[in-house]
Order: C-alpha cells, then sequence, then structure tokens
C-alpha cells in the first residue's frame, strides 16, 4: 500500500456549452489526497466540485490525463475492474440517493445482500448494529420520504459504510442542513473515521466550518487547483483568486476571528508560510 | 444562414445516432444481465406481478369490446354477401394476427411500461442509479433485467387472453345478439386459424414486449443524455410520454414489418 490514496496527474475535462464552445472544468490538474486524512475539495459552485468525484469513480472519463488509485491508473478501466475499483469506494451523495422504493433497514442492508455472501441473519446483526451507530434504531422500517435531511444522510453514511470502503467520498454531505444537524454530521464522519480508518474526501460549500476537519484543502478554480494544508494559509494566500474566494465564502466570520486572535497565532504561520 | 442549418442537421444526425448507439448498448447489457447471477427472482415475480397480472383487467376489456366491435362489424359487412358463416373465422384470424398482439402491446406500453420509464427516470435524476454503480452493483442486472424477462414473457400471456377473451367477445357479439349461428362461428374458427397464424400472433408478441420494454426502461434510464428534455421532473414527463409515444409507434411499424416478412 502506498502512502498515496487518489493522485490527479495531469488530468483535464471539460464540455461542450450550449453556443458550441467548449467549457473548461478541469486544465491540467494535478493534486494528490493521502491515505488516512482528511481532503477537502472546495470551490465556488460550477468549478467541477462534483465532476471530480465523479472522475474518481469513473461515472466519467476525463479528456486526458491519468487518475490513480492506490498507485493504479484507473482511467478508461471498465467492467468487472471497474467494480473492482468502485467497491472500495464508499460514497455518500449530495442528495443521500436511497432507494425510495425501500424501506431503511432495505437500504443499509442492500450492498450486503448485492455484494456478499453473508446469510439474512448475519446481515440482520451487522445492519441494526450500524443503525444502532448512527442513531437510527426504531427507524429501521421507515421510507426515505418519511424521514428528514439530516436522518436521510446518516442512512445514506450507514449505507456507504456497509462494506468497510478504503475512500469515503462526501458530495455536500451538509447541504441543505441546520448548522446543529451539519455538527452531528460532521462528528459522525470524525467517530466512523476513527473507527474504519477511511481516507476521507469532502466535497463542500461549507466554509470555513469544514476545515475543522481538514488535513489539507483542495481549491477548484477556473480549472485549476491549489493545495493548502491549513485554513490558516487560504487565509494569508497573496493569490487575488484565493482572496476573493476567502472574502466571499468566509466573509466576516473569519474576520472577526482575526480579531480576536489579534494575529498572534497567524503571524506565526504566515512566518511559516515564508 | 445556410452555415446555420448544415451545422443544426448535423448536430441532430449526430444525436440521433448517438441515441441509437446507446439503446443498441443498452438492450444488449440488459439481456447480458439476464446471465449474470444472482438472478433477482423475487425481483422478476414482482414485474411479473405488474405488468402481466397487473395489467388483466384492462387486457380484458379491450379484448371484450374489440372483439364485440368485431363480431358486429363483422356481421354486418359479411351479411351483405350472406357470408355469416365465416364471421369467426374472420374475427379470429383478426385478433390472432393483428389486433391481439398489437392492442395488448399498446396497452402494456401505456400502463407498464410509462410507470417503469417514469420509475428510472426518476431514480436516475435522483442519483439512485449512480447510487447502484457506485456499490458495485451492476443496475442491468439490479434494475432492468428483472423487467426485460418479466415483459418478454408476459405480453405473449397476455396477447393468448386477449385472443380468447376477443374470441368471446365476438361470439357474444355475432351469435349471441345477432344470431349468427354458433356452430359455423366456431367452426369457422376452427378450420381456418392455421399453426402458422398462432406462431406469427406469438412471434409478433415476443418481438413488441421486448420493443415495448426496451424503449420504455431505455428512455428512463437515459433520461440525464436526452437531448431536449430539459432537467428534473420535466425531463421526466416529457421523456415519459415520448417513451409511450415511440414504443407504440415502433410496435406499428414492426407489426407491418413482420407481416410482411412472416405472411
Amino acid at each position: 500500500m502506498t502512502a498515496v490514496a487518489i493522485e490527479f496527474r495531469g488530468v483535464s475535462k471539460s464540455f461542450d456549452k450550449k453556443d458550441g464552445g467548449r467549457q473548461v472544468i478541469l486544465d491540467q490538474v494535478d493534486f494528490v489526497i493521502p491515505r488516512g486524512g482528511t481532503t477537502v475539495i472546495a470551490g465556488g459552485s460550477g468549478q467541477g466540485k462534483s465532476v471530480t468525484l465523479k472522475l474518481v469513480l469513473g461515472l466519467m472519463q476525463p479528456d486526458g490525463g491519468q487518475i490513480l488509485v492506490n498507485g493504479e491508473d484507473v482511467t478508461g478501466v471498465r467492467g468487472r475492474a471497474l467494480e473492482q475499483l468502485r467497491s472500495r469506494f464508499g460514497v455518500l451523495f449530495q442528495g443521500s440517493a436511497l432507494f425510495d422504493s425501500l424501506s431503511v433497514y432495505e437500504n443499509v442492508a442492500l450492498p450486503l445482500r448485492e455484494r456478499t455472501s453473508k446469510g439474512e441473519d448475519e446481515i440482520r446483526e451487522q445492519v441494526m448494529a450500524s443503525l444502532a451507530q448512527l442513531e437510527l434504531v426504531g427507524h429501521e422500517d421507515k421510507f426515505p420520504a418519511q424521514l428528514s435531511g439530516g436522518m436521510r444522510k446518516r442512512v445514506g453514511l450507514a449505507r456507504a459504510l456497509q462494506l468497510k470502503p478504503e475512500i469515503m467520498l462526501f458530495d455536500e454531505p451538509t447541504t441543505g442542513l441546520d448548522p446543529v444537524m451539519t455538527r452531528e454530521i460532521y462528528q459522525l464522519f470524525v467517530r466512523t473515521q476513527e473507527q474504519i480508518g477511511y481516507t476521507s474526501v469532502i466535497v463542500s460549500h461549507d466554509i470555513p466550518r469544514v476545515f475543522n476537519l481538514a488535513d489539507q484543502v483542495i481549491i477548484l478554480n477556473q480549472g485549476r487547483t491549489d493545495l493548502f494544508t491549513s485554513p490558516e494559509a487560504i487565509q494569508w494566500s497573496e493569490e487575488p483568486h484565493i482572496r476573493r474566494f476567502v472574502k466571499t465564502t468566509m466573509g466576516n466570520i473569519y474576520q472577526s476571528h482575526l480579531v480576536e486572535d489579534s494575529l498572534g497565532v497567524n503571524n506565526t504561520l504566515q512566518d511559516r508560510q515564508r | 444562414m445556410q452555415g446555420n442549418l448544415l451545422i443544426r442537421l448535423g448536430a441532430t444526425s449526430l444525436s440521433v445516432l448517438q441515441d441509437l448507439g446507446r439503446m443498441g448498448i443498452f438492450l444488449f447489457q440488459a439481456l447480458r444481465g439476464l446471465f449474470r447471477t444472482p438472478f433477482r427472482f423475487g425481483e422478476f415475480v414482482k414485474q411479473m406481478h405488474f405488468i402481466g397480472a397487473g395489467s388483466f383487467a384492462v387486457i380484458f376489456f379491450t379484448a371484450a369490446s374489440t372483439g364485440m366491435v368485431l363480431g358486429l362489424q363483422g356481421y354486418y359487412s359479411m351479411h351483405k354477401f350472406g357470408a355469416e358463416g365465416m364471421l369467426g373465422s374472420a374475427v379470429a384470424l383478426t385478433l390472432i394476427m393483428e389486433l391481439g398482439p398489437v392492442l395488448t402491446a399498446l396497452m402494456v406500453a401505456g400502463r407498464a411500461g410509462s410507470a417503469m420509464c417514469a420509475e428510472l427516470g426518476i431514480m436516475r435524476i435522483s442519483e439512485q442509479i449512480d447510487a447502484l454503480d457506485c456499490m458495485a452493483v451492476d443496475p442491468f442486472r439490479y434494475l432492468i433485467s428483472p423487467k426485460f424477462l418479466a415483459a418478454i414473457l408476459s405480453v405473449p400471456l397476455l396477447t393468448v387472453l386477449f385472443d380468447v377473451v376477443g374470441i368471446g367477445g365476438g361470439y357474444i357479439a355475432g351469435v349471441k345478439l345477432m344470431g349468427v349461428n354458433g356452430g359455423s362461428y366456431l367452426e369457422g374458427m376452427r378450420s381456418s386459424v392455421t399453426n402458422h397464424d398462432l406462431q406469427l400472433g406469438l412471434i409478433k408478441s415476443f418481438v413488441f414486449g421486448l420493443l415495448v420494454i426496451w424503449i420504455c426502461t431505455g428512455r428512463g434510464y437515459f433520461v440525464h443524455l436526452i437531448r431536449g428534455a430539459g432537467f428534473g421532473a420535466e425531463s421526466v414527463s416529457r421523456v415519459t410520454t415520448q417513451a409511450v409515444v415511440l414504443s407504440s409507434i415502433s410496435v406499428l411499424v414492426f407489426d407491418y414489418l413482420l407481416t410482411a416478412v412472416l405472411l
């Protein structure tokens, strides 16, 4: 096992625009997602955050470049090899993507039923254990339409974790949740990550809160990426587009935080950066 | 202006070709999914129940009224030539070779095909199909193939039901209401319907069942890729309408082709 979970090497992706032109989403992008930690991919809307996840999962193919998972090139992988690749991943979708005609229990049991040869008793035991862990006991017979947004996320998380993934991908996990719920979801990420030890990749709008979880942050902008290893590094970036991004997304929250800290901590950070 | 027209023509042709290619691969994958293990027998039974048993009433009433109309119309036309004795033969042949397979397929397209197209379309736009892909569960084996098998089997069965009920309807209208001789109705039918006619009807119903399920599930599955369908709920509703229209037209076109080739 290498220390790198996912690596993008010169990956490009563009789409046809309605007026006949091309919209470049990723332009020869390179970055590395190390094993075990949490990487946040941020950026304004339409900057290719979800596309990045789809490329990793093989739901889309890049126009050029290589994507490596555990050191293996996965671009153009199909059939069984693609299934094998995907079975390493767990995905929590933006809208949870629960099967709405199946109950909570059946949703969580689905990967076990379809991907393992476990008996129904064993499956029940495992599913009930994870429902208990995510505080969903008593809701197992409900259908997704009967659940709140936060509960749906938890069911989605339970389902994604059933096959003990090496890498968890979270697509906008807290969009549409209130701050209390958001914090709960983040706590669940940390707790389950400690237990299973997965590498976590979070695509998020939820700046700056999501930075509390991150070991590194990748910001996508105009087809380019910038890598930061701490939230402070982003704030202190001299790049104009990062400054703009900081201003629009973090706004006053971080500024007041800065004033309170009266630059003590941040000065040293700035020094370190230099 | 002319350049524009050429560009549009080219773009449309390309998207039609792309669409056909996609649908071709879709058919291949759906049929291949039938042989991938584990086959979802429970889902297959559920779909048989939905397409087959669920369509019983609508097929029954369509067949009864079609048969009765055929009986009446046939009686009036044949009465002019004193050929009422041929009524049974005319009703049975029309039903077995043409109306049975065609109307059954149209009814299944309207009732079950539309529902499946909408279901798959919603699963697609709410990322449920992507979720299956990401869990490395083959969506064809899981979702599509059981529907295919159920449709290919239940459309011929429903067609047989249609034929029997239609012939019964013709009997009621012709014999009971209009006073044609019952024996000659049945005997005319027995002597004129050959094994070849029955086979033609069955082959048609297999092909129509496949066409309807292929087009309806395929349109729903690719709802996000269809040009000009829009997005979200609107795209699902448009594509569902499109799927029913397209599968109905294909059934009618293939009816002609199969009759021309096989008769």
